[in-house]
């Protein structure tokens, strides 16, 4: 259920870094294959191929730097220039369209010297040593330099640094001497995300990249996404690391550290190890982070679970004051809030819609306040000396753990937000091979979760677990009723925007989970519930947009919202790189991982029973949920002080 | 005898709107085969033909198209623009009606040199007087249904701006840096859309050759650089001034005529242009043999060749727009040579990896500017050799 097609928003990015441009429009409107020769071997491409895609195609490679794959052309580092015959200078093949029968040389003495050259100038300006850099061995710079014998710095190389690294975000970390000037994090901004935060100034060997009148990253509008660090080539963008002061907590005896996983990771750092994307390694993980000395390894898709307890609650809530109670000031449609990119996203760009986000807090924070309540009072631990560390796929985490109103539990709900590519390191750096781990469990009260917590790591994962539970508590049929294996395929997919409506034809007994909110379904027989998703935050102020002019998303009733593209698993924490395929990749470990648990239902979930019989007693939305696992936000509005 | 002082340009000589009144009769295509047939290459430098331009965006099938008079004159050197611009501006105004009439263009924007604001007001009371003259506006100059406005609009300073698409860039609000060409302008210009972008004195002389014939102008110049050229002439010469001269002069009989004779070098086509020797003066000013905007700057025999180059790569370094690598790190690589030359600390093994870092920078770089950023030292370096290694240390 594309919406591509109603939205054909004009993207904010400069014309001529539109992709669009050069693609759509001499491929699509004229048809058609041209003949290209690439080092003398001849191939016939789709009119308006790019040179650099006709290489690829024929097993040709290209160096590249500027170009990605997420992003729109640049065509600025030059480093993919080809010769064509009978044009002077040499060219892009990034960003050059084939209209007309060509033939190109791919490594000749001009071609070969150039990219040296340009080699040798991006290091003339790149201070830092590699063994002293996080990205060393990930480094796209670095194996341009590899592949072209680089021994020696031709023109120079920089003794000192030209300027102070910006560690003012809770996420993002910016060291200009890095920076090799692909504008990779610029377009990741503007266009992959529209935020706009980056962006060149000053001219010449001057340029650099920068902010609003260069005011550090914590003080402008960034949502902390991380998107742009999962595009930077080099290390001049990275996570904040709290790795020390996590193995500090871990050697220290007076500690408990309990880390929790959430889903993405666990399909995703097994590419820190040198596997294939979207090989999973949740119970190798299980094991490697005891041995590196966490006391406990609980899983997030507990509290993906109560989340989706609570948010759905909240749901109802608000549905039934809208439709039986006719209470006009309910804002819908619900948000969900699980995306802290989101989250901040919305405070800054759409404030005036913040009521519509929904209060229940993210799986990671309320885990982190189920910990140093239930737990500690279950366990007899004073939370004081429990330390919570939330194994993310994520930099915005980051940032969100550190948001003043997450001190519910009377403490610092979770003292650190660790990225996936941070704890490949702590498992390296401990000496453990990850992948030749004996799988082990998660740690129990908390080991049991469901597939519809898995899941939350895909984009359309909550709004699939949220109707796998609304259809099943409002209608009272099973979900596999209406889908094979409860598989629901509309929500899935990489999309930017899905929209689906279900019509709700019978309704069943109100379930005792949510008695206390409602007295019968009756006024919702025969409703349509009509929900959609997006992710990343470009495609998010599509749906707004539309909200707020009255259009179809107006009447939606719930919107998934993920910040970054393909949801958590294509986090800003991480593994790098990041294309398309290796988010499906990592999507396909997910699903997998959903249609092998034995519960796939968050309200099945015995253990989310056993927290509403123990500690929650007054139920989903209760006044003990509303303390430990809702909470505020703040109207940020885009204007810097 | 043509000075700064006593011009006797032909455009002095022009009966004001003849060339449109004939652009009317002729109709579209009868404009641009005019056009075509004079020969007429673009005098902002880049000497891309007019006519073949014109076809160009006249083909392309755009509701909305645009023609941009680049007055961004910013060429070390140049300043015939602004004589054009004071003195006979509504020849510039008229090429761009009959541009509009040829492309069907709907909006004229002249896109003024930052440091050219003091022409601003004199040029808004020209184009009001062409509104209220109905030459501009609904039914422009009596021709039911071809609307058409001239505005202006102000850059703020960057030499890359004089790139079209740069221009572009810039006229769209955004940093002003040149676009990836293919797409070009004739097909997505200005928000998207056909344009034509074309330089001053091109827009001048078109409305020339709409008034005297296309015969008439290629009966001056060269077989492949016809028609008349304005000349901007600087340096150690007894007359500079802007000088009317045909294209296919030589490098010679442009001194003689400036009173420059004993030149030891004279640098064409600005930063962007190349240094030409005395042993190559017998060349021929034109786009097949030294192409030019227009700049000439004369070194006499006094002038220390490093000082030239470190002078036009230190306008490069400034000028750089920064997006590409070989341009924007090229160039201050390039002026970091020169400070070694000058101390005598550069190698003559260095000396050549620069040389071929150079020609990078001509074949790698994204746009014209970065491509002729190095052409000066480059030039430079190949004829006066002996004069600037004479303070090397040489190789060891």
């Amino acid at each position: 259920m594309s919406e591509k097609s109603i939205f054909e928003n004009i993207s904010r990015a400069p014309t001529s870094q539109r992709a669009s441009e050069i693609e759509a429009g001499p491929k699509g409107a004229i048809g058609g294959t041209v003949s290209v020769t690439i080092d003398g071997e001849k191939m016939k491409v789709p009119l308006g191929t790019t040179i650099l895609e006709a290489c690829r195609e024929m097993g040709v490679h290209i160096p590249t730097l500027c170009h990605h794959e997420d992003l729109c052309i640049a065509g600025v580092c030059r480093m993919c220039l080809v010769e064509v015959e009978g044009m002077r200078t040499l060219q892009a093949s990034c960003a050059y369209p084939i209209t007309a029968p060509i033939s190109i040389r791919t490594h000749t003495a001009k071609v070969r010297r150039a990219r040296r050259h340009i080699i040798d100038l991006m290091l003339k300006y790149h201070y830092g040593e590699c063994y002293a850099c996080g990205r060393n061995n990930n480094c796209e710079l670095q194996s341009l330099a590899k592949e072209y014998g680089v021994d020696y710095f031709r023109f120079g190389h920089p003794e000192k640094p030209m300027y102070e690294i910006d560690r003012s975000s809770h996420s993002v970390v910016r060291d200009m001497n890095k920076c090799v000037l692909c504008r990779r994090c610029v377009r990741t901004c503007i266009d992959l995300q529209e935020v706009g935060v980056l962006e060149a100034i000053h001219r010449g060997e001057k340029t650099i990249i920068s902010t609003y009148l260069n005011k550090p990253l914590g003080k402008v509008v960034c949502i902390n996404c991380g998107q742009c660090i999962n595009r930077c080539p080099t290390g001049a963008l990275r996570a904040n690391d709290p790795t020390d002061e996590v193995w500090a907590a871990i050697d220290d005896p007076s500690k408990h550290v309990i880390i929790q996983t959430a889903p993405s990771p666990r399909a995703g750092i097994g590419e820190c190890f040198g596997l294939e994307p979207g090989t999973p390694m949740t119970y190798q993980m299980n094991t490697a982070l005891r041995r590196c000395g966490f006391d406990k390894v609980f899983d997030t898709n507990f509290t993906a679970d109560l989340t989706i307890i609570e948010e759905g609650s909240e749901l109802l809530i608000r549905l039934y004051k809208a439709l039986v109670e006719k209470d006009e000031s309910v804002a819908l449609p619900q948000f969900t809030s699980c995306s802290p990119g989101w989250v901040k996203y919305l405070e800054h760009f759409y404030p005036e819609m913040i009521p519509n986000l929904s209060t229940a807090k993210s799986p990671q924070q309320m885990f982190g306040a189920v910990i140093k309540t239930y737990y500690a009072k279950m366990h007899n631990i004073d939370p004081k000396n429990i330390v919570t560390v939330a194994l993310m796929p994520c930099s915005a985490k980051k940032f969100e753990c550190n948001r003043p109103e997450m001190c519910d539990s009377g403490f610092k709900d979770v003292d650190y937000g660790l990225t996936t590519r941070e704890l490949g390191k702590m498992i390296s750096e401990a000496g453990i091979d990850l992948p030749a781990m004996p799988k082990s469990d998660f740690d129990d009260p908390f080991g049991t979760a469901t597939g519809s917590g898995v899941i939350f790591g895909a984009t359309g994962g909550v709004m699939e677990s949220a109707l796998r539970t609304v259809i099943e508590l409002v209608v009272g049929c099973k979900v596999e009723d209406l889908f094979d294996h409860a598989d629901i395929m509309p929500v899935r997919g990489f999309d930017g925007i899905r929209y689906v409506e279900l019509k709700i034809d019978n309704v069943g007994p109100v379930p005792s989970i949510v008695s206390h909110l409602v007295p019968n379904w009756d006024w919702l027989k025969g409703a349509t519930l009509k929900v959609a998703v997006a992710h990343g935050t470009a495609n998010a102020k599509k749906v707004l947009d539309d909200i707020k002019a009255g259009g179809k998303f107006s009447e939606c009733h719930f919107i998934e919202f993920m910040a970054c593209p393909g949801g958590c698993l294509g986090g800003g924490g991480q593994p790098i790189p990041t294309t398309p395929e290796i988010r499906a990749k990592r999507a396909e470990a997910i699903y997998a991982e959903d249609s092998a648990c034995e519960v796939r239902k968050s309200h099945e979930n015995p253990a989310i029973l056993q927290i509403y019989n123990e500690f929650l007693m007054e139920g989903p939305c209760g006044h003990l949920s509303h303390k430990l696992l809702h909470t505020s936000y703040t109207a940020r509005g885009k204007y810097i002080s | 005898m043509i000075t700064s002082t006593c011009r006797n340009l032909t455009f002095e000589t022009i009966e004001p709107w003849a060339g449109l009144k004939r652009a009317m009769e002729l109709g579209q295509a009868g404009i641009i085969r005019e056009v075509t047939d004079s020969g007429i290459k673009g005098r902002g430098g880049a000497g891309f033909p007019a006519g073949v331009k014109w076809n160009l965006c006249a083909a392309a099938k755009d509701p909305l198209k645009y023609i941009i008079c680049n007055a961004d004159e910013g060429e070390p050197g140049t300043f015939k623009d602004r004589v054009i611009l004071t003195d006979f501006a509504d020849l510039v105004f008229e090429g761009m009606i009959i541009a509009a009439m040829a492309i069907k263009a709907t909006e004229g924007i002249l896109y003024l040199r930052g440091e050219y604001t003091y022409l601003r007001e004199g040029l808004e009371a020209q184009l009001l007087a062409l509104r209220v003259n109905k030459k501009l506006g609904e039914n422009a100059c009596g021709v039911k249904g071809f609307d058409f406005n001239i505005k202006i609009r102000m850059g703020s300073g960057a030499y890359v701006c004089g790139e079209e698409t740069a221009l572009i860039e810039s006229l769209e609000g955004h940093r002003g840096e040149p676009r990836n060409r293919p797409p070009y302008p004739v097909n997505t210009g200005f928000n998207g859309h056909s344009t034509a972008v074309n330089n001053v004195e091109s827009l001048a002389w078109i409305s020339c050759i709409l008034s005297k014939g296309s015969k008439w102008f290629s009966q001056h110049g060269t077989e492949k650089s016809t028609g008349l050229k304005l000349f901007s002439v600087s340096g150690d010469c007894d007359k500079p001034g802007v000088y009317e001269l045909p294209l296919g002069i030589t490098v010679a009989e442009l001194l003689v005529e400036v009173g420059g004779s004993n030149a030891k070098a004279v640098q064409i086509g600005g930063a962007s242009g190349r240094c030409v020797p005395a042993i190559e003066f017998d060349r021929k000013i034109a786009y097949e043999d030294i192409p030019t905007g227009g700049s000439v700057i004369v070194f006499g025999p006094g002038r220390d060749m490093l000082d030239v180059a470190q002078n036009f790569l230190e306008f490069m370094v400034e000028e750089s727009c920064g997006q590409c690598t070989p341009c924007r790190y090229g160039n201050p690589t390039l002026l970091e040579g020169v400070q070694m030359l000058r101390e005598g600390r550069c190698s003559a093994g260095y000396l050549k990896e620069l040389v071929s870092l150079g020609e990078t920078i001509q074949i790698a770089s994204k746009c014209g500017l970065g491509q002729s950023s190095a052409n000066a030292f480059l030039s430079i370096v190949k004829h006066f050799k002996e004069e600037i290694m004479g303070r090397a240390i040489g190789d060891a």
